[in-house]
């Protein structure tokens, strides 16, 4: 069972994790993948991180990756969190766990996650400057490349 | 005969900033039947459709909250969204 959730708010990774395995103990593994706002974007020093997404569609897609994940390695559950609005420097941005009774299923299928997050679900991202100014952050070819490593998602 | 809904456009991150508005609906003529017409067409409605819609820049697009191509078709009740290439994780 996956769990999905776009919101303004931090969220605890030690409590997410608890939710996770709450009253079970057949999980051996969870991967996790935590992002963090950094200070500096092209050697530019950022005050803040604006996050901005399509509600309705994000969540789809969200739920379409983890779905991906579930089919191809034996999870016993998965956590996708990714925040929104305006996030400062050191501050969590997204998360992921992923559980299996087995260490590899968990760590790739961590991988697998966070590599689709980043060119699958409609999320944009616009740095602020410390003399004010603004820009949206552009599209990384290595995103792409890291995501396709994993080969295609079905359509639909 | 009854007239054909309109088609809601949304727009995202600096293709929202520059077409000055979040979403709007439009009702382009029947031949406007895929999403590269239907950007083509935008394009003309306001200077600032031209520079939020101009050429060279990457254009994604989603028709009913899933990615498409430029050849997907669109029709009047459709939600259409144009955004940048997607930066999230």
């Amino acid at each position: 069972m996956a769990g999905v959730r776009v919101q303004r708010a931090d969220f605890d990774i030690g409590a997410e994790t608890a939710a996770l395995t709450a009253g079970r103990a057949d999980i051996g593994a969870i991967g996790s993948f935590l992002g963090t706002v950094r200070d500096i974007a092209g050697g530019r020093k950022i005050t803040a991180m604006t996050l901005e997404h399509y509600p309705g569609m994000t969540e789809r897609a969200m739920g379409r990756i983890a779905a991906e994940a579930e089919a191809r390695w034996p999870l016993l559950g998965c956590t996708l969190i990714h925040r929104v609005g305006r996030l400062l420097p050191g501050e969590n941005i997204v998360l992921v766990l992923a559980a299996s009774p087995h260490r590899h299923a968990a760590l790739e299928a961590t991988g697998f996650l966070i590599d689709w997050l980043k060119t699958a679900a409609p999320f944009w991202k616009k740095e602020t400057f410390v003399d004010g100014s603004e820009d949206w952050v552009e599209a990384r070819e290595a995103d792409g490349a890291a995501a396709a490593r994993w080969g295609a998602l079905p359509p639909g | 005969m009854d007239a054909t809904p309109p088609i809601r456009i949304l727009y995202f991150a600096w293709l929202r900033e520059r077409v000055g508005v979040s979403e709007e609906s439009v009702t382009p003529p029947v031949e406007v039947a895929t999403v590269g017409a239907l950007i083509a067409w935008l394009r003309e409605l306001s200077p600032r459709h031209a520079a939020a819609l101009v050429a060279g820049k990457t254009i994604r697009c989603a028709v009913n909250q899933d990615f498409a191509a430029p050849d997907t078709p669109v029709a009047g009740g459709d939600e259409v969204a144009l955004f940048p290439p997607v930066t999230g994780g």
